[in-house]
């Protein structure tokens, strides 16, 4: 089957392709490649990337946005509106808007991101898991995810927060953060383990996956060649809204008192904080929620840019 | 197309039934569909043996269980007399380099995030002894160029080709591990009119070159025909009649084939206001119910009791020179008498 | 048909046939560009005739049909030209309200896929009773009583006890026998039947095709048989059009196009069926793929596979050329194509 001069009258009949050529060069071409190039080309791409350098900047350094020091209080101050001096104005406790916005995207990417990360990684396994083994794993995983989908988020969050670390206690800003993240990722997991799960299975069944098989293809090779690359996309997105989402959860929990507190510097905490004096204050309010905004759009257009680029079909 | 007499495949009283559960904790059997009930024949080296049936006769499920993608209830698939439905590990990877498929569906057939490349080098990444690493490009590009595709384009995804071109892709992946055998499940019939009968003499010239052994199973008779050395017709898990093309086309035996061959549509007008037709009445049952003793008696014109007491085995019977598995097999000409 | 619409088209009082499509021309506007799918398509149906409409997937066969039925989904879809006339008169220039009155009382459909086409949540009698109700304002009692007699009509077995079943009750067969008596309860004049058969068995696609035959000779129907098969259309067919890229390359009563093709594309359509005398042989084969419905080759569609093609073929559009009253091609070299014979 060696000899292509023998098989020249095969061709008879084939045409070429009809689409446009993405890449007819020599090298050989990986999936991760293609999405790379595909991604440089992406206005939506580079926008959402600069401002999440942006954003890690001004979580990695704070101290490059503001000189200010976002612990200092001046109560006469308090609840101050926008000026050339504090360009956000002042907070409550007469603490510059500004200053604690910036200092709050550390811990706040930091809490979206990590437990995101906790969640895809838990969620993702399992559900990959459940997926292609099927049987009584699927059945195991199934119905402890649903029990943990079953406690409402916020009870769930109270009992075990509650718990752990108490409002009188007094833990550090590390252990808080800590606790928080692992909250939220032991809360959030099911729903990723659902759409893992979901996604595998549709792609499991596919005739390439048998196809496959049939040439004697191991299970690592399945999930990271096949299974894995076509269910990426609804854990991709599920994935960004999640780390918006759980900078939002990481807000909700420090209104209830029970999440990220002081000395800990949030834009949750900020929200939580001024979160009654939306008439009479509303700058304290806005301007630390369009960061969060802001992050959240950020990680929502990367993922979607990601996402797109990942499917052959719309390039 | 000769064929030589040496079996390279052996099938024998062949079973898989799937069980039918009920309950979400505890699973309780409740009966079972028999999708495969007990098929055995050979496969010589250098024929087709073509397989029709309608939607449920197990003729896909057949496919899955040669290639071991399934594990059978009973029965053996000797492949050079070793049984592939109980090999394991590396003794079955080794096993499946001697028996490939083309599947039906162009579109879902390849992964739609891997480039032609990618899909085409995938049997020599899993076999990485076949071709070293090296010479595999190269080696992927000289398969494109059999099954008559441009090599150039190796780096471009499924979805840029059209649906024959595709399954050309689907051909290659299947030769890449130079196969004695090759299962063809429904290859063209997914493609436009015009398209199939280029992959049909495709399929057809690969044979030639390589000496390959095809099952090809269809539903659409007049391509069978045109490819097969012989012919088995399936009914319901079972092999109803087994014959060479022109046994089968020119003196079917058994009623459900007669009745097959019948109800195909001839591309030609003439005559068609005196065209007999023998039409079936109702559908198939189903396979997870089957009618006792002979699967078709329920649609058969020709049934008395002892069908339903009797399953009739699949042998030649005085009058028919070929096996059938009908108490009453008898030649009729359908085709030609139309 | 109401009152208002019998009068505006009487029976005979319009010249054509009972429905004429008329140089219709349809787009489609996509991301990747305008897909012409049908470029100027004529063809009519009279009553009690058969017309098949002949072609592969992306020749235009279905999207004619749905604009016929004015189900196309626009957007994408747009009608850039052409004439739909039914007894006279132009659907694409009715209002709304009156095109849904001709859609089942006098044009319906029946869908290759019918599982997807029922609703799998209400009972099929039920389904085939809304028809009544919505149409005629008919009691739920009366349509459940005439649902059964059409059910009977069609040949489903019990049809009496299965009135109440659902869709995932019946076999293929089966709902494909439900949705014909839904197309059929208002008796229109034209049924339009896209793929019907393409999903079934062979043994249940005769019967299917039988029963539609039979219906046909009942009441009298223009039917319009869309397919790709080219057995199905022999058998039942008195004319065929033959559709590639979106034009109709050829049309013909039935006989004469399986006696001799005068379009190269129906030609090689026809040589590359599998025949017994050539077994063992290689299948002629048309070469190529089929157009790129957002590139259409300049000239005849068909130019770049076809055998006959000459310089002027790429750059001139051949008209649907008359052969006979009855007959045309869109070939320049119909003539050579006729008089060539077999290959």
């Amino acid at each position: 089957m060696s000899d292509p001069t023998a098989t020249q009258d095969l061709i008879k009949g084939a045409g070429e392709p009809t689409a446009s050529p993405v890449a007819v060069r020599g090298d050989r071409r990986s999936l991760w490649r293609d999405t790379w190039d595909i991604l440089k080309r992406r206005k939506i791409f580079w926008i959402s990337f600069v401002m999440l350098i942006v954003f890690l900047l001004m979580a990695a350094f704070p101290t490059l946005f503001t000189h200010k020091d976002p612990e200092y209080a001046t109560l006469a101050k308090s609840m101050e509106g926008p000026s050339a001096d504090a360009w956000f104005g002042y907070d409550l406790q007469g603490r510059d808007v500004f200053a604690r916005s910036v200092y709050g995207a550390r811990t706040s990417i930091i809490v979206g991101v990590l437990a995101t990360l906790a969640t895809v990684l838990l969620g993702g396994l399992t559900g990959v898991l459940a997926a292609y083994f099927g049987r009584w794993i699927d059945a195991v995983v199934s119905r402890v995810g649903e029990m943990f989908l079953g406690l409402p988020y916020v009870l769930g969050a109270i009992i075990i927060l509650g718990t752990v670390t108490p409002a009188q206690s007094n833990p550090g800003k590390a252990m808080i953060m800590a606790v928080v993240i692992i909250v939220l990722a032991l809360l959030g997991w099911p729903i990723l383990m659902r759409i893992a799960r979901s996604a595998v299975i549709q792609a499991k069944h596919q005739d390439y996956v048998q196809a496959a098989r049939a040439l004697g293809a191991g299970p690592l090779r399945l999930i990271f060649r096949h299974l894995l690359p076509n269910s990426l996309a609804p854990i991709l997105v599920y994935t960004t809204i999640t780390i918006g989402s759980y900078i939002g959860a990481e807000a909700t929990l420090s209104l209830l008192g029970i999440g990220l507190r002081p000395p800990v510097i949030s834009w949750g905490i900020a929200i939580a904080d001024h979160a009654s004096y939306m008439r009479t204050g509303a700058h304290a309010l806005l301007f630390p929620a369009a960061f969060l905004s802001l992050c959240v759009l950020t990680f929502v257009m990367l993922g979607e840019a990601v996402r797109d680029a990942l499917d052959p079909k719309l390039r | 197309m000769k064929a030589n007499a040496e079996s390279i495949l052996e099938v024998r009283d062949l079973v898989k039934h799937f069980p039918l559960t009920q309950g979400i904790v505890v699973k309780r059997q409740i009966g079972a569909i028999k999708a495969v009930d007990g098929v055995s024949f050979d496969l010589h080296r250098g024929e087709t043996l073509g397989v029709v049936g309608e939607s449920g006769c197990g003729k896909s499920t057949l496919a899955k269980l040669l290639m071991a993608l399934e594990r059978p209830t009973s029965g053996s698939v000797r492949i050079h007399g070793r049984d592939i439905t109980t090999a394991r590990g590396s003794e079955l990877k080794r096993m499946r380099r001697n028996i490939q498929m083309v599947m039906q569906d162009p579109y879902t057939s390849l992964n739609p995030r891997m480039t032609v490349g990618d899909i085409v080098g995938e049997p020599f990444e899993i076999h990485t002894d076949v071709v070293p690493k090296g010479g595999r490009r190269r080696r992927v590009q000289e398969l494109l160029e059999v099954v008559g595709l441009n090599p150039d384009h190796i780096n471009r995804y499924p979805h840029q080709f059209s649906g024959g071109q595709r399954q050309r892709i689907g051909i290659a992946r299947g030769l890449a591990l130079q196969p004695e055998i090759i299962i063809c499940d429904e290859p063209v019939s997914a493609l436009d009119v015009s398209i199939q009968a280029q992959v049909m003499n495709l399929l057809e010239r690969l044979q030639n070159e390589f000496d390959l052994a095809y099952i090809f199973i269809a539903h659409d008779l007049s391509v069978v025909r045109h490819i097969s050395d012989r012919i088995a017709v399936m009914y319901l898990g079972k092999i109803v009649e087994l014959g060479s093309d022109a046994q089968i086309y020119d003196g079917p035996t058994h009623p459900y084939t007669q009745a097959l061959l019948s109800a195909v549509p001839v591309p030609d007008p003439e005559g068609r206001e005196t065209r007999q037709r023998i039409i079936l009445q109702g559908d198939p049952p189903s396979p997870a119910n089957p009618p006792s003793g002979c699967h078709f008696r329920t649609r058969c014109w020709k049934a008395q009791d002892i069908c339903a007491e009797q399953t009739p085995a699949l042998e030649a019977r005085p009058g028919s020179d070929h096996p059938s598995a009908c108490h009453f097999a008898e030649a009729r000409d359908v085709v030609n008498a139309q | 048909m109401t009152e208002v619409l019998s009068e505006q088209m009487g029976r005979g009082s319009h010249g054509g046939a009972l429905l004429e499509v008329d140089n219709l021309h349809v787009e489609f506007r996509t991301r990747a560009g305008v897909a012409k799918a049908v470029n100027g398509v004529t063809y009519s149906v009279d009553a009690g005739e058969t017309l098949a409409v002949l072609g592969e997937s992306g020749s235009g066969k279905s999207v004619t049909a749905q604009t016929i039925m004015g189900i196309l989904d626009m957007p994408p879809g747009k009608i850039t030209g052409g004439e739909i006339r039914f007894r006279g008169v132009d659907l694409l220039k009715l209002p709304d309200d009156q095109r849904r009155k001709i859609r089942g009382e006098g044009i319906s459909m029946v869908f290759q896929d019918a599982l997807s086409a029922l609703n799998p949540v209400f009972p099929v009698g039920w389904q085939i009773a809304e028809m009544f109700r919505m149409h005629r304002g008919t009691s739920r009692a009366d349509a459940k009583k005439m649902a059964v007699e059409l059910m009977d009509r069609v040949r489903i077995p019990a049809a009496k006890e299965r009135v109440n079943d659902f869709p995932h009750q019946f076999s293929g067969g089966m709902r494909q026998r439900i949705m014909i008596a839904m197309a059929i309860a208002l008796d229109p004049e034209i049924l339009i039947a896209d793929e019907p058969t393409t999903a079934l068995d062979v043994t249940v696609q005769a019967q299917i095709m039988g029963l539609l035959a039979e219906l046909q000779r009942d009441s009298n129907m223009g039917l319009i048989l869309i397919t790709h098969d080219l057995g199905v259309v022999a058998d039942v067919a008195d004319k065929i059009a033959v559709m590639y890229g979106g034009r109709i390359v050829e049309n013909a009563p039935v006989h004469d196009l399986y006696r001799d093709p005068a379009h190269p594309y129906s030609k090689g359509l026809l040589e590359s069926i599998p025949r017994v005398d050539q077994k063992g042989q290689e299948l002629y084969a048309i070469k190529g793929l089929p157009p790129n419905l957002l590139e259409m080759p300049t000239g005849c569609a068909f130019h770049p596979r076809c055998p006959y093609r000459r310089d002027n073929c790429v750059t001139d559009v051949p008209p649907l050329y008359t052969i006979s009253g009855t007959r045309g091609s869109a070939c320049h070299y119909w003539r050579e194509v006729i008089d060539e014979g077999e290959r």
